[in-house]
């Protein structure tokens, strides 16, 4: 027989329900009004990438939701198969673009992982790692070395000591990684450059932890691009990771310590944006208004930073750039990183720069919006099911023709470019800033 | 619950990994897309073969427990909502064409399928699979033909039953029987096949489908019309239909459902029009533009404020997904949607639309209007917060009246989205005797031991031993020992 859902059952009190979890702070409680925008419709069914694989409502949005709500009511206990399915999810938030409801899935998922880690007995392993990797640059220094050595040498030992603090699902690509910088951006370039062309304003360049390990050049090239355009460009050396990795595993702690790190570091260059070129940092950086909102000395100065953060794609686009001269040379797609599409609504703007610089050898990705498997970390914890999602952005690919993917965001570059390594195509994945600068470096 | 034996049974029949008895999982299939009803299966099934499926209607007649087949759980009347004592037999991986004959222009395809995904495929051979519900991106083909569903395109080319040339059914005994053909006409013997469409998943379960395919219409061409009054809009639809003209589509919003579509779909829409017509016509390019002009000047002579016409197919086409996101939008202004689909003579529009906003207003309770004014399917939806136990009875109340005017009016309680457990209760009003019976004997002949998705549309009549209860507290003691008493019986 049919039972009507009575909405509150017996169970823990949710604490989101009065205290303005509308405003969307991130909660350590899965919040009661969010969990019911959702209609279960199931319009989110068709571009969960995670259903697509396992054909079952368990692994879809709405299906997750429905566990979340059944946890926050007392009907399950947090379970393997919860924690599971919560972190199956890429939270590539394409759910949240499709869906008419407006439910805003990428809190409710991220609100149930940090849930689940608060309500575990010890911090987890990977947590802990995390939190060393991403807290200061030391950690990353160090891997990234070894790592440097590894793709060089292939020398088993470092895959021995790496294998320690990293998990084994990256370095089975790892030689087929794009190679790790040599250098990283941050640590070249000067704290602040002039432009190249009228003066317009000052801005400051997040390099990121990961952009700046494996795409140092396009931090460059970002740079260069900017200055190009006339804008004097700072690049704070106190920055540190924006924390959206520790945010996303649910350790918010760890994500607010760094937070607080950037907007010092930041606020100190004077600058009247802060321009990131990562799709993951971008969106993270913009959130940090809500993720300190309960801070007393830092929520305003939160919101203000976020207030300030623009995407690079979107901010050249919206303040105008200096069109290149010549076209490229190869046939060129767009890949949408998710945290640009779907987190920050970003499309039109690089798609309008792509064509714009690629005229008559622009061609249309099919599910141009579908992961394609990177999410952060995903690709090491669930190295099959990322492998599978990247299978079908490479048919693709491989089905458009393009011998040139543009994308916006450093996982989604190497997660591609491994793809396309392995599968022997002929494509190169590249930033859109080092597309645009390249255009402009021929013209001299 | 099924005992354990049973689950041993189904675990040989199906193999260990196709059957799913987890509480995350049983919860994960508890609902569909209709709002406030949900409850827990005992198991889900995954069939890979016509014979397994076979094989589980005989092993629940004999172990007398329940089948429920679900596609993608889009439903809106509930019929794949579990019952007690259930198994759900999840078909949405069956998503295979199996064969596009182009001569006869006719597809077979399995009851998986994603509507939209086959109509894009038919659609790049030139050929047309009209009927388009609302949740065409997930919706399967076999929840189409058991709910005999409808869509935007109706008023023009028909629905989901006009477009079934036959199929390979499962009937509740384990039997598998074929229906129909690639034949135009076919006469021979009763129409067994339109009483299984529609059927709800309560008769048998489609396994192959053959379905007739048209020419894709050369081109076609959307319009808007912007309106202050709900009248105006009223007034457009009988002028057009008395014009002669036939659009494609002819779909109407009201004012709080206009303001939740432009909040997701970001259209530019005026938030404060009171209604809009969304049209379109389709079919040869001369016609169509003749027909558009000509719907163009109707609207305005009939008090539409302004008309828009779609640039090209692709703002038509972002035009009409976002008519299709209406119902899910509306949540967008409170959290629970209560979607009907109250049905009228086209001519009595107007006022089934009058009427419905004056009993929101009676009931003090928000009701958001759309749908496909060209067939007089309304869809009015209460917009309300489960949570508020007295507001939902007030909007059950307000229904109540909703569908008895409808019925007054010469309609009917649901256009498209099928009775199974939402609407069971008005199938009284709106059908005599006769018909009540001969519905209950047609589902106790195919299906003697009630054991296919029952409780859906109708009941059968409980069998009793002995005397038959008359008190209230005999009553009260054997509905209490048969589940839950509100399901009433009738």
């Amino acid at each position: 027989m049919s039972r009507r859902y009575s909405g509150r059952h017996p169970g823990p009190k949710t604490g989101g329900i009065q205290s303005g979890a509308r405003s969307g702070e991130f909660h350590p409680e899965i919040s009661e009004d969010l969990l019911a925008q959702c209609m279960h419709c199931g319009l989110c069914l068709s571009v969960c990438p995670t259903y697509a694989l396992t054909g079952l409502e368990r692994s879809s949005p709405r299906g997750r939701i429905r566990l979340m709500k059944s946890v926050m009511d007392g009907m399950i206990p947090v379970t393997g198969t919860f924690e599971y399915e919560m972190n199956f999810c890429l939270d590539c938030q394409a759910c949240q673009t499709a869906c008419p409801a407006g439910v805003r899935y990428g809190e409710l998922v991220e609100s149930a992982r940090e849930f689940i880690q608060t309500n575990k007995k010890g911090i987890g392993l990977k947590r802990v790692l995390l939190r060393k990797f991403f807290m200061g640059r030391s950690g990353l220094r160090v891997v990234s070395a070894l790592l440097r050595v590894y793709q060089k040498t292939g020398f088993e030992k470092v895959v021995l000591i790496l294998a320690g603090v990293i998990p084994i699902g990256i370095l089975k690509r790892a030689r087929l990684l794009p190679k790790l910088s040599d250098k990283f951006a941050i640590d070249i370039l000067p704290e602040f450059l002039e432009p190249k062309s009228p003066a317009r304003g000052t801005l400051a360049v997040l390099t990121g932890c990961v952009m700046d390990a494996m795409y140092a050049d396009a931090n460059v090239d970002t740079v260069d691009v900017l200055r190009e355009n006339g804008w004097r460009v700072a690049v704070p050396h106190a920055q540190v990771c924006c924390g959206s990795v520790n945010g996303h595993a649910g350790d918010n702690e760890t994500a607010r310590a760094l937070a607080i790190k950037n907007i010092e570091a930041f606020e100190e260059t004077g600058a009247e944006y802060y321009i990131v070129n990562s799709a993951g940092c971008s969106a993270f950086l913009k959130e940090y208004g809500k993720l300190l909102a309960e801070n007393p000395h830092y929520s305003d100065r939160a919101k203000r930073f976020s207030g300030r953060v623009r995407e690079f794609s979107e901010f050249i686009y919206e303040t105008g750039y200096r069109k290149p001269k010549s076209k490229t040379e190869s046939t060129v797609t767009y890949h949408e990183a998710c945290h640009l599409v779907h987190t920050q609504r970003i499309s039109t703007q690089p798609r309008e720069i792509v064509k714009e610089i690629s005229g008559d050898s622009y061609r249309e990705l099919d599910e141009a919006t579908w992961c394609c498997g990177s999410a952060g970390i995903y690709n090491m914890v669930h190295y099959d099911e990322a492998a599978q999602l990247l299978d079908r952005k490479l048919e693709n690919i491989k089905r458009c023709g393009a011998h040139t993917v543009i994308a916006g965001n450093p996982g989604c570059l190497a997660q591609i470019a491994a793809g396309a390594k392995n599968g022997k195509m002929d494509v190169e994945v590249i930033h859109l800033a080092t597309a645009l600068n390249r255009l402009y470096k021929s013209e001299k | 619950m099924i005992t354990d034996g049973t689950k041993k049974r189904l675990r040989e029949l199906f193999g260990k990994t196709n059957c799913l008895d987890s509480m995350e999982d049983r919860i994960a299939y508890s609902y569909d897309g209709t709002a406030l009803l949900s409850s827990l299966p005992d198991a889900i099934v995954v069939p890979s073969s016509v014979d397994q499926i076979s094989r589980l209607m005989r092993l629940a007649n004999e172990e007398k427990f329940a089948v429920i087949p679900r596609g993608s759980g889009s439903g809106l009347s509930g019929g794949s909502i579990p019952s007690e004592n259930s198994v759900v037999l999840l078909m949405s991986r069956w998503d295979k064409v199996l064969e596009l004959d182009k001569n006869n222009l006719t597809a077979w395809v399995e009851p998986g399928l994603i509507t939209g995904k086959f109509q894009t495929l038919v659609e790049s051979h030139g050929l047309f699979y009209p009927p388009d519900p609302g949740s065409s991106q997930i919706c399967t083909l076999g929840g189409n033909v058991a709910e005999n569903a409808g869509g935007l395109r109706g008023l023009k080319y028909g629905v989901t039953k006009n477009y079934v040339l036959g199929f390979e059914v499962v009937l509740p005994t384990g039997e598998v029987m074929h229906i129909g053909g690639k034949n135009m006409k076919d006469v021979a013997g009763y129409n067994l096949k339109d009483v299984l469409i529609g059927s709800e998943g309560t008769l048998g379960i489609f396994t192959k489908i053959l379905l007739k395919l048209i020419p894709l219409p050369q081109t076609g061409r959307t319009l808007l019309g912007f309106y202050d009054s709900i009248a105006g809009a009223a007034e457009t639809v009988s002028a057009i239909t008395a014009a002669r003209i036939m659009p494609a589509m002819l779909e109407f919003l009201d004012n709080p459902t206009i303001r939740a579509v432009e909040d997701f779909a970001h259209l530019g829409l005026d938030k404060d029009t009171g209604a809009i017509l969304l049209v379109e016509v389709d079919g040869p390019r001369s016609a169509v533009e003749e027909d558009a002009a000509a719907i163009e000047k109707i609207c305005m002579r009939s008090g539409a404020k302004s008309v828009r016409l779609a640039k090209d197919e692709a703002e038509g086409m972002k035009l009409k997904t976002a008519r299709k996101s209406a119902f899910s939008a509306l949540a967008r202004i409170r959290p629970t949607t209560i979607l009907e689909d109250a049905t009228v003579p086209r001519s009595e529009l107007a006022t089934m639309v009058d009427f419905i906003n004056i009993t929101a207003k009676k009931h003090d309770i928000e009701i958001g209007t759309f749908g496909h004014a060209g067939d007089g399917n309304l869809h009015p939806t209460g917009l309300t917060d489960e949570r508020d136990r007295a507001e939902i009875a007030r909007v059950e109340s307000a229904f109540d009246e909703i569908f008895r005017k409808a019925v007054d009016l010469g309609g009917t309680i649901t256009g498209e989205h099928g009775v199974g457990l939402a609407k069971k209760k008005f199938m009284e009003s709106l059908y005599d005797t006769p018909f009540i019976k001969l519905m209950r004997q047609t589902k106790e002949m195919l299906d003697p031991n009630c054991v296919l998705n029952p409780g859906k549309i109708i009941s059968v009549s409980p069998r009793c031993e002995g005397a038959l209860p008359k008190s209230r507290e005999q009553i009260e003691r054997l509905t209490a020992k048969m589940g839950n008493p509100s399901e009433a019986y009738f």
